[in-house]
């Protein structure tokens, strides 16, 4: 069984114990625990099932890369699934269960999948669930769903927070081992910007777990000395619980800091997300061991060499009583040696290279343990724990030379680099045949905007496995990165004794002639259930590439990305395939690292401010009165005003009826304001708009269109000239900023010689439009120097002045074709100025409209509305707005465009108004039905709706649309469709429909 | 994530500060031009696996245009430039040749 | 060629499946071929297919640089829909995803096409208008969509939330037979239905050079030497500019990276596809059980496969706004595609100034969910000569005539 030990355990306090829950049952443990330690020093050695044959799952490693001990984690807005048990520190109060199971884990229904084993080899349902055809979506598919997934879905609201941060540094060092430490050291001492980030609470990685001897200091003393140092220095900043998440191009680091995982009750935000750019980068980020792939190397019991080490040392835990040793290299003898000095029992070690290893087996055997050279496990004993391992030897196909009863597997494939973060941006890698890994290629670096290298692995991430190696290779990463950033670092790799490591020898498949028997019980990914011989089923079948293979077994696509199975998998795939491994190459490295949480990714953006929010001067009043928003861009518009038990439609009747008969008032501040100004503002607007501007006389108003150099409508508005070389014009709300850009665009890259200025001032003015018969008397019960009268201040024409205490610029301009002024004022004055317009047209019972009667009075005076009679495919012809473009200028930006055939010919579904015969409103969207189909056998159509309201004013259906043929079909009768498939008949008529002769806005 | 120096205000501009604005150095073909020029302006572009030439804009920034020259294959910066050229400067064009000897985009060399 | 079903998995578990053969061969090239496929992804795949089935001509080779299937078909999100606005994409679309319906069958290869529906959510007025103009264009081209209200929205997504404060739901266009398919899967089922028609498919070997003719083209040369044709299919979706300037001419497309997202996997939560033009970010769950989740493209043209983080961020946004349980989820990987992108954002499929030499290009981000109809259409293009119904508007001409193909036009933003 897992137990907790009377001794070990540096990283726990065991003063203080912490209450904890695993699917209900109630554990203790202490502070400084994992999750995993403490589960296994409750003897809870099995966690979770597997994803696809639904297998008994214990933990195989101590850190990150564990693919297998998964909980959901939490309850209500603080569950979270698939939790890493290794990653996750104990904290008082934790709930967990396990996953992928029903009804519960001992007992899960799933397993009967693990039964079938042989007729769910890789690939089979890309084989069969065919037919019948709909049994896949209704029969196959929702069973396959159920049975795939691993964690519950959350389903209340997040109840933490996150944020974002950023840093500016010279150096980032991800890794707070021995490396990442020493590479800080070497980097921080020439005085260049350092941050240092560790994945895990504890500095120093997994060296003083290892042991060795550093400066003529214990490791560990000379690790706590580093981490001192470090401290000191204030150009270092170092983080823990950090993960490097993402390496991106030009020196952007992606830092994902646990800040309150482990202390849930904290207020504070839960995670931080960290954007980080840097000159230069260390990868200290070590190396991960290796499975060995025997048959039943997946049951609880059997774990990394390393992690049953890290379990005793670090937290005083045995992953078992009776421990099989099984290795290619020399490092899991310190395992075993650990074990033994525990008190523990290592029955044996099987080391699969007949030559043995070198100095750390002797020191094992002198403690009394059997070792066996050339000799390896034939397969793993038990069900949902390990009960004991067939010895085989190594050469053979697995024939059995005795069996050992143990509770408990240690095994070493070897130890693989982690390039993770050196590949996400580029870096290369290279095939170390003596160490049997990829490791990073120093020539072929990731290269920055500048084009050179910006990244540099350390230590054993870089590929040396010794301490030795390690902490001369990081101390020169170190240096070197010092050296990139400009700064000198003089600081040596210290003094590092060490015993002598015989030479690992790769061994892909134990024993080497494991027959068929085996191989389809030897995994390679633990949690995707992939055996080895699923991966030469694939081969076999021609899913040779190995991203094929990948795709075509599920390899390394679980939630460890395969930090496990990925190399012993090409290796298989190699073996299979008759090449050399570095020909079959590696999948592509993205990231993150290790899985981070959505929530930091969104950060402090949600909800109310989850975009930015623009909001008029006036806005305040638009909440107060409840008004009904709808999201235009960033902005909030009042659709209407809704009074209480009042529909949006009375709403907008009762608006419209009041604006027509009355006074209105609407929030016009969103629109667009540019000021264009110069000697040449006349020349140049006459280039941006189809109409004549440089014309316009000041004080005059003119309305005009924007086309695209495609010759589509892309906006219009008013100009007003103020002056003989300064222009204001206006754009539509959506508009402002792309227009404004629009005309940057053109002066700075195009006509960068004539002599304009524009300024974007949407946002200086708040404009409000007083209309409807009794406009002008409100606004003269203001007061104010202005004239206002017919004659004072005419249909299209403007004026600065007083409006009662205002600083006013009346536009005499009208969208709804009543007597109309836009006002505007400048922006700090907005509020009062629409607050003292209310006041003054209380007697008239005035009120203000929304968007939606806006709309709906100009489309009764047949106003188009760029977005609605324009969808980016519209020129200006097409809504007979000929009289809009003029045809003295030689140039215009569209004009060449609307030269071309498509768009001069007749054949273009030009504006028409329309009238349903039964008075009814034409749906929205919807299309004039044609004659007969088209080649593609789709009902042939001659014109669509643009715009269709209910008109209050007329109390019937109005519409504008597109029609083949334009005002030339007046009078016919055509049908629009219904999504039923009925129609509706409408007569084709003019699309002013409301005081044509303009009368109203006139007077 | 690209950074780019702002030619004009010298900013170290992060990508978010900035917008991208497609092929540089086009010339426009206006009323009066021929069908393929006219369809080689507007919509043919160079889109190289190498050196291109761009436009940006600083647009969270001072709001200028500039020109880049950027490998697509690399994401190499090969300098920026100000909007108002017609051609790259000599100085980028040089470091350009020193990565890529008999490189050619367009008229450029 | 052996077909797959339960009765061949029963038998070849009897002996450890060591009697598979190989779903494709794995050839030589041979001196000439009657046409030249480049590219062996979907679209290319599926031309080399049904250039097979619908007009016998199986003298094909597929020749790709890489591994098939290992572009854009490999690194999409899987998504199936032809609720397109404009007449000629609908019809290209629905033909498409009309033949997903059967191509399990049709191949003996299951693509695990689920027609488990596709939600477009409309978000504010403009969008409202815009997906009711669709739902009633789809009612004449024959495609069954229906412009449905929040509640339903909500019956058919449960995880929804659409209340949010800033961007209410206040409606979606619902295609019930749009859906998701298993993208490799796809690729694969198409080789090896190619492979099984006597085609060539010739991995790992890249086309260096079109040799042509007094304006016909004559062959490639290629990395395994020149290789003769009378007719040349360039489908490289995002080498697509390479090859045109190898063939001696441009393209009106630029190619920019698109990327995607996964979860890790959970339970299934979400049966539906939902897509958020106004937030920028669609979603679906696969069977794995993984959240599959994209947004929009990078500004800037690039070949890296690598995209810009803060559109990552903008995507998760819109998600964990859209449905706020995505917050507790984590993301598992993240990648990018390179997609051509037209100056109408609709593809080309067409002759081009090189004789004899055809072009399947530029789908911008909707490129999986078009593949047998793409393929189909650019099969007819290289047997006739000349475009066929499905292909006729998608000719690069367009661009002279000024006849577009715009989708934008209903916020009906490809994915």
């Amino acid at each position: 069984m897992s137990t907790r030990l009377a001794s070990g355990g540096r990283l726990l306090n065991k003063g203080k114990q912490l209450k904890f829950s695993f699917n209900g049952k109630q554990f203790t443990g202490y502070e400084g625990d994992s999750l995993a330690s403490a589960l296994l020093a409750n003897d809870q050695m099995m966690i979770g099932r597997s994803f696809k044959y639904h297998r008994p799952r214990g933990v195989v490693a101590s850190g990150s890369e564990e693919p297998n001990g998964l909980v959901n984690l939490g309850e209500g807005g603080k569950f979270e699934p698939n939790q890493r048990v290794t990653t996750t520190e104990l904290f008082d109060g934790l709930t967990c269960t396990s996953q992928n199971h029903w009804p519960s884990l001992e007992f899960d229904i799933g397993a009967i999948n693990n039964h079938m084993t042989r007729f769910f080899p890789a690939g089979f349902y890309y084989k069969t669930f065919m037919f019948p055809r709909f049994a896949w979506k209704h029969v196959f598919e929702p069973i396959v769903r159920q049975s795939a997934g691993l964690g519950k879905a959350p389903q209340d609201r997040d109840a933490d927070t996150y944020e974002h941060f950023y840093a500016f540094v010279d150096v980032v060092v991800i890794g707070g081992g021995i490396a990442g430490l020493q590479a800080a050291k070497a980097a921080g001492a020439s005085g260049a910007k350092v941050l240092l980030m560790e994945q895990t609470p504890h500095w120093g990685g997994r060296a003083p777990v290892d042991g060795g001897e550093v400066d003529g200091k214990p490791v560990a003393e000379y690790i706590d000395g580093l981490v001192a140092e470090l401290q000191a220095m204030d150009n270092v900043t170092m983080r823990n619980r950090m993960m490097g998440a993402g390496v991106y191009d030009h020196g952007y680091v992606l830092g994902y800091e646990r800040v309150n995982d482990h202390t849930p009750m904290n207020t504070g935000p839960r995670h931080r997300l960290w954007r980080i750019r840097t000159k230069q980068i260390i990868t200290a980020t070590g190396a991960i061991e290796r499975p060995l792939s025997f048959a039943g190397n997946d049951i609880p019991g059997v774990v990394l060499a390393s992690a049953v080490r890290d379990y005793a040392v670090d937290y005083g835990v045995s992953v078992g009583d009776r421990t099989v040793v099984v290795t290619n290299n020399d490092d899991a003898y310190r395992t075993a040696i650990a074990l033994k000095k525990a008190g523990l029992e290592v029955p044996v070690i099987l080391d699969a290279r007949a030559s043995g290893g070198g100095s750390l087996a002797d020191e094992a055997k002198a403690l009394g343990i059997r070792v066996e050279n050339g000799k390896g496990i034939a397969k793993v004993k038990g069900g949902k724990r390990v009960t004991g391992v067939v010895v085989c030897a190594q050469a053979g196909q697995g024939a059995m030379l005795e069996e050992i009863k143990c509770d408990a597997v240690a095994m070493s494939g070897g130890w693989s680099p982690v390039v993770h973060l050196w590949s996400h941006c580029g870096g290369k890698l290279i095939w170390d045949d003596a160490q049997a890994h990829f490791r990073p290629d120093a020539a072929r670096p990731p290269k920055g905007a500048n084009g050179e290298g910006f990244v540099i692995p350390a230590g054993s991430a870089n590929g040396p496995l010794e301490l030795a190696g390690v902490v001369a290779d990081a101390n020169a990463a170190g240096v070197a990165a010092a050296k990139a950033v400009g700064q000198d670092s003089s600081v040596a790799a210290p003094a590092v004794a060490e015993a002598a490591e015989a030479a690992m020898e790769p061994v892909w498949l134990m024993p080497q002639g494991a027959g068929p028997e085996l191989r389809i019980k030897a995994w390679l990914d633990y949690q995707n259930d992939v055996k080895v011989s699923d991966v030469r089923l694939a081969a076999q079948e021609g899913y040779e590439s190995v991203e094929h293979t990948k795709r075509y077994t599920t390899l390394g696509m679980a939630t460890d990305q395969g930090k496990l199975s990925n190399i012993n998998g090409l290796a298989t795939l190699a073996g299979q395939l008759n090449a050399p491994i570095p020909e079959v190459g590696t999948t592509t490295f993205r990231p993150p690292y290790t899985p981070i949480s959505m929530g930091s990714i969104a950060g402090e953006a949600r909800d109310a401010v989850f975009q930015p929010l623009r909001r008029t001067p006036i806005h305040a009043y638009h909440e107060d009165e409840k008004a009904f928003f709808e999201p235009v861009g960033h902005w909030r518009r009042p659709y209407c005003f809704p009074k209480a038990g009042e529909s949006h439609a009375d709403a907008v009747k009762r608006e419209i009826n009041q604006t027509r008969n009355s006074v209105g008032l609407l929030d016009a501040s969103t629109l667009g304001k540019i000021i264009v100004k110069g000697p040449d503002a006349g020349k140049f607007l006459d280039m941006m708009y189809t109409n004549m501007m440089s014309t316009l006389k000041p004080g005059k108003c003119r309305y005009g269109l924007m086309c695209n150099e495609n010759g589509f409508l892309i906006d219009d508005g008013v100009v007003a000239r103020i002056d003989e070389d300064t222009f204001l014009c206006h754009t539509t709300t959506g508009g402002a900023e792309r227009i404004h850009g629009w005309m940057e665009d053109w002066l700075q890259c195009e006509w960068w010689d004539w002599k304009v200025y524009t300024a974007n001032v949407t946002e200086q003015y708040a404009q409000i439009a007083v209309v409807g018969p009794n406009a002008r008397k409100v606004i003269e019960k203001l007061g104010g120097e202005m004239d206002v009268s017919k004659e004072g201040l005419a249909f299209m024409e403007w004026k600065d002045g007083k409006i009662g205490e205002f600083d006013a610029r009346a536009y005499r301009i009208s969208f709804s074709g009543e007597l109309s002024y836009e006002i505007a004022v400048p922006a700090s004055q907005g509020r009062a100025f629409w607050d003292a317009l209310m006041e003054a047209g209380a007697e008239f019972g005035i009120m203000p409209y929304g968007t939606e009667g806006l709309h709906v009075m100009r489309a009764e005076k047949g106003f188009i509305m760029i977005g609605d009679e324009t969808d980016g495919t519209v020129i200006p012809q097409d809504l007979n707005m000929q009289w809009a473009i003029s045809k003295k200028k030689e140039d215009f930006l569209g004009k060449r465009a609307q030269l071309r055939p498509f768009m001069a010919s007749d054949d273009r579904w030009k504006l028409a108004g329309f009238e349903t015969v039964d008075g009814s409103v034409i749906p929205d969207g919807a299309y004039i039905v044609g004659t007969g189909v088209n080649a593609n056998g789709q009902r042939n159509v001659q014109g669509r709706v643009t715009s269709t309201y209910y008109s209050p004013t007329l109390d019937r259906g109005i519409a504008m649309g597109l029609i083949d043929g334009g005002m030339k079909r007046l009078g016919d009768v055509v049908e629009f469709n219904k999504v039923d498939g009925s129609t509706v008949k409408a007569k084709v008529v003019d699309p002013v429909f409301y005081d044509k002769d303009g009368e109203k806005q006139n007077v | 994530m690209l950074t780019l120096q702002c030619p004009y205000c010298g900013v170290e501009a992060e990508e978010t500060e900035l917008h991208a604005e497609g092929e540089a150095h086009l010339k426009r073909f206006g009323p009066g031009s021929s069908d393929d020029d006219f369809e080689g302006y507007l919509f043919m572009r160079e889109n190289p696996k190498g050196v291109h030439f761009e436009r940006w804009r600083h647009s969270n920034g001072c709001g200028k245009f500039f020109h880049a020259a950027r490998c697509t294959m690399t994401l190499e910066v090969f300098g920026t430039y100000s909007a108002q050229t017609l051609e790259p400067p000599q100085e980028i064009k040089d470091k350009i040749s020193a990565k890529y000897p008999g490189w050619t985009w367009r008229e450029f060399a | 060629m052996r077909r797959y079903s339960a009765f061949a998995i029963a038998r070849e578990a009897a002996r450890y499946h060591t009697g598979w053969e190989r779903a494709w061969r794995s050839p030589e090239p041979k001196k000439k071929y009657d046409v030249i496929i480049v590219g062996a992804g979907g679209h290319g795949l599926a031309t080399a297919f049904y250039l097979g089935k619908n007009f016998g001509i199986t003298n094909v080779a597929i020749i790709e640089k890489g591994w098939l299937g290992g572009g854009n078909t490999g690194r999409n999100t899987t998504i199936i829909r032809s609720n397109y606005l404009q007449d000629p994409s609908a019809a290209l679309y629905e033909k498409a995803r009309s033949l997903y319906e059967t191509m399990s069958q049709d191949l003996n290869y299951n693509v695990m096409f689920s027609p488990r529906g596709v939600i477009m959510l409309a978000q504010t007025q403009h969008e409202v208008r815009g997906y009711q103009r669709t739902a009633h264009a789809n009612a004449l081209q024959g495609v069954k969509t229906e412009f449905i209200g929040p509640e339903r929205v909500k019956e058919l997504v449960p995880i929804i939330n659409i209340d949010g404060p800033r961007y209410p739901v206040l409606g979606g266009l619902w295609q019930e037979r749009g859906g998701t398919g298993r993208h490799d899967a796809v690729a694969w089922g198409y080789a090896r239905a190619c492979s099984d028609m006597g085609m060539d498919i010739i991995q790992k070997c890249e086309v260096i050079g079109v040799r042509s003719e007094g304006g016909m083209v004559k062959g490639v040369d290629t990395t395994k030497g020149p290789i003769d044709c009378d007719k040349l299919g360039l489908v490289v979706a995002g080498n697509s500019g390479a090859l045109a300037d190898m063939a001696g001419f441009r393209l009106p497309m630029e190619s920019v990276a698109l990327q995607a997202l996964v979860s890790e996997p959970i339970k299934p939560c979400m049966d539906v596809v939902v897509m958020a033009n106004t937030v920028h970010g669609y979603m679906s769950q696969s069977d794995k059980g993984e959240m599959v989740i994209g947004g929009g493209t990078d500004g800037f043209n690039n070949y890296t496969q690598r995209g810009s983080f803060h559109h990552i961020e903008e995507t998760v946004r819109a998600l964990c706004e859209t449905f706020p349980m995505v917050s507790r989820l984590k993301m598992l990987r993240q990648w990018g595609g390179i997609v051509d992108v037209t100056g109408d954002r609709s593809p080309v499929i067409g002759k081009t100034p090189l004789g004899n030499c055809f072009i399947n290009a530029g789908w911008g981000t909707g490129g999986f969910k078009a593949i047998p109809g793409g393929g189909w259409a650019t099969a007819e293009l290289i047997a006739k000569g000349e475009p066929g119904p499905l292909s006729a508007e998608f000719g690069m001409e367009r661009f002279i005539e000024g006849r577009f193909i715009d989708e934008s036009v209903a916020a009906g933003v490809a994915h």
